[in-house]
């Protein structure tokens, strides 16, 4: 332990800190911005944090300076506390402050510490550099004019996938972050899974927002359903003040229900779908002889990764489409069909976890017969940005249920679909009872859970079969398994891979963590929130009556009334995609 | 990356592997690159990345960085005028400008023939003989505006020479 001085008064620290997590450890904020999750990005850019300490010449950043035996810090003389606030002003000199338009208002942290320092307006009048707005891809938007040189969102991409899709390029005033040749995002091999959104700390990067074409669906009388994905549950609360980890499943249907949409449902059925037919396309590749190891496709994060990078290993991916596309093809079909509806009538928006998903949704392989099935895909944060403006007071809703109608039962392997080795764990409940003619017990297939990136394997016995499975979330741990493939060394029949890390509780369209904005959550919350999440998945789970996909009656029902049976030729049509390489850096 | 001829993707991949045992190849890598292909294009950068496990927006960044690498092919001469503190208050930004309007180039550009490329450059540490020209290596010390037409027309003339000689 170090002895140290805050503001003349004596503490004990841990050796090793930096001044920032110090002076937290002794219960002092200091206002930082570019520094982000225990170093995870500390390129102390910013200059926000900038403190008095002894020992050190002239003022320090304290994301990056660490303690010393003996050091004396103010934060609160006069020259840190007008340092500070230059420094947030010079920031401001280059930022375009139209924040009343910003989508990341009320979450940006730049305001945050404008309003912390009590940084003037213009105080430093000068040039701007030039301004790039890439709106070319389905998922992201970047614009420069809000970007303040962090460095975080380079970092992320990094640390999640491996990738470094952005960096840093040109010199001086002139540089920008950007995919290589300031290209969009669209023309480079970025996969569009929004990480480096959730820890950008102004507008500059952005999920590209939908709101605009459901409220022109609503205007041109459209019958317009909507869908919502089970991780959206675990976070939405999150918008309105609940604590990290508050599932709100009753309160998030009322919401939609009260939005207008003309049908609220849960993707969990689609969920369960996925795994009657991708169980199925996995007995029958065990059994005859098929691609193997099979590997799960629900993730377009993944999808987009492996058409860019693992083009020789696409016949390894399941056919199945994501359980919102099978979903959205239902309703345009069966759905249709049952109410007599035109589906070029039909706008189905999905409220997702994610902004990969509004890539997906645009991919001609996710058409039936020329009609999309997704309309319009929004994020947990846009449904939230649609209830508050529609006066909804979220937390005074009632807890009401998603409508019943062809597709209002769902399980709960539904439900873990939203978490890392939750699709596995659901698939092997069914694969586990259609090879062995009962129900594996205990239910719960533990040794797959998690909630963190890295890889897990476990290995099922069925009928004294080994079923060996592995499950990675994050690119950077997804290209270990499939490097093994590559060099024919995998020794496994079944792989879950889920673009993000901790899979989609930590999507990139779920509500920002940032601890600077959220007093009344610990202060480990960035290492506890994706913990907290899944535990909100796995406890609806717990709750529910009917815990495997293949005792869904209304899954039963679709398949005896209309699909016939898993992999059908009617299934195939609807319910499943193809897959095809890609080149990265196209134009 | 179909642009590139086996031959050079070969070239490219014999000098990433010049500096396998390096901690910090880049630099050395891309000034390899730089001296023997000319320049450092984005399918270039692909392989470097490929080679070496760095990303391409990090080589991009790295590129666009070092005004010593370069995006497109240089020309046959490379004028880098100095534009530094001590070379701009002597005049140097008149010199460039006369450069510029004989080559009908701007700093950065290539001209059409491929003969001559202009640079700006900060300080190349020649502040004593201030404003400093370098062409090819060869250093104009203390330039002056009226220098630069007879400069260009000495390696116009040079060249002429090597074609008929």
């Amino acid at each position: 332990m170090l002895n140290i001085k805050i503001e003349g008064i004596p503490y004990q620290v841990e050796e090793g800190l930096t001044i920032l997590e110090a002076a937290k450890a002794c219960g002092y904020e200091i206002p930082s911005l570019c520094a982000f999750n225990h170093g995870e990005c500390n390129q102390g850019s910013c200059r926000v944090c900038l403190v008095e300490a002894t020992g050190a010449r002239g003022l320090v950043a304290s994301c990056v300076y660490p303690v010393a035996e003996g050091m004396e810090i103010r934060i609160s003389s006069p020259a840190a506390v007008e340092a500070r606030r230059r420094s947030v002003e010079l920031l401001l000199s280059n930022h375009n402050k139209n924040c009343q338009q910003c989508d990341k208002n009320g979450n940006c942290e730049l305001l945050h510490v404008a309003q912390l320092t009590g940084a003037r307006d213009d105080a430093f009048a000068g040039a701007h550099s030039e301004t790039f707005i890439d709106r070319l891809a389905p998922a992201l938007v970047r614009d420069t004019s809000k970007c303040i040189l962090c460095g975080r969102c380079v970092e992320r991409c990094k640390n999640a996938h491996g990738l470094g899709i952005l960096g840093f390029e040109n010199r001086g005033f002139n540089v920008i972050v950007s995919p290589a040749e300031n290209r969009s995002f669209a023309n480079s091999p970025c996969i569009q899974c929004g990480q480096c959104v959730n820890v950008c700390p102004t507008g500059a990067l952005m999920e590209h927002s939908e709101i605009d074409k459901i409220d022109a669906a609503f205007k041109a009388g459209k019958h317009v359903i909507a869908q919502a994905a089970p991780a959206v549950r675990a976070a939405l609360g999150e918008e309105f003040g609940y604590p990290i980890g508050t599932p709100v499943t009753g309160k998030m249907a009322a919401a939609m229900r009260r939005l207008g949409f003309e049908r609220v449902y849960d993707v969990n059925f689609g969920a369960d779908l996925t795994i009657m037919e991708e169980g199925t396309e996995l007995l029958h590749r065990l059994t005859e002889g098929g691609v193997l190891p099979m590997i799960t496709s629900c993730s377009p994060g993944w999808i987009n990764y492996a058409e860019y990078n693992y083009g020789d290993l696409l016949p390894h991916l399941s056919s199945c489409k994501s359980p919102h596309q099978m979903q959205g093809a239902i309703i345009k079909s069966y759905w249709a069909e049952q109410h007599g509806i035109d589906p070029k009538d039909i706008f189905v928006v999905s409220v997702m976890p994610c902004v990969a998903k509004k890539f997906e949704k645009e991919r001609e392989q996710e058409k039936v017969n020329g009609i999309p099935d997704v309309d319009a895909v929004i994020t947990t944060r846009e449904l939230a940005r649609m209830i508050k403006r529609s006066g909804i007071l979220f937390p005074r809703l009632p807890d009401e249920d998603w409508d019943a109608d062809i597709m209002g039962d769902y399980s709960g392997a539904g439900v873990i679909f939203g978490v890392t080795g939750g699709v596995m764990e659901a698939a092997l409940r069914t694969v586990y009872f259609k090879l062995t003619g009962k129900e594996h017990d205990p239910i719960e297939l533990t040794a797959v859970r998690g909630h963190e990136a890295g890889i897990r394997e476990a290995s099922i016995d069925i009928n004294g079969t080994t079923v060996n499975v592995a499950i990675a979330s994050g690119m950077k741990s997804a290209k270990v398994l499939l490097d093994e493939i590559r060099e024919g060394k995998s020794k496994y029949q079944f792989i879950e891979i889920m673009g993000c890390p901790g899979g989609c509780i930590n999507g990139g369209g779920q509500p920002y963590v940032r601890p600077a904005l959220l007093p009344n959550e610990p202060d480990d919350i960035l290492d506890t929130y994706k913990e907290k999440r899944a535990q909100a998945l796995y406890s609806e789970d717990e709750r529910q009556v009917v815990r495997q996909s293949h005792n869904n009656p209304q899954i039963i029902e679709l398949y005896e009334k209309y699909l016939g049976e898993p992999n059908s030729h009617k299934a195939h049509e609807l319910l499943h995609t193809s897959y095809a390489a890609r080149v990265g850096f196209n134009d | 990356m179909g642009g590139l001829q086996a031959a050079a993707v070969a070239q490219i991949k014999e000098i990433c592997g010049r500096y396998k045992d390096e901690k910090t190849p880049l630099m050395m890598i891309l000034s390899d690159i730089q001296n023997e292909y000319g320049y450092i294009p984005l399918e270039v950068q692909e392989i470097v990345s490929q080679e070496t496990g760095i990303s391409v927006a990090e080589i991009y960044g790295v590129v666009t960085f070092y005004s010593f690498f370069s995006l497109t092919p240089k020309g046959k001469y490379v004028i880098g005028c100095c534009l530094g503190t001590a070379c701009y208050v002597k005049g140097a930004q008149q010199v460039i400008d006369k450069f510029s309007e004989i080559l009908k180039i701007k700093p950065g550009q290539t001209s059409e023939d491929g003969m001559f490329t202009l640079d700006a450059l900060r300080c190349i540490g020649a502040c004593g003989i201030a404003p400093a020209v370098t062409i090819n290596g060869t250093v104009y010390p203390k330039m002056t505006v009226g220098q630069v037409p007879g400069i260009i027309k000495h390696y116009l003339d040079a060249e002429k020479e090597g074609a008929t000689a």
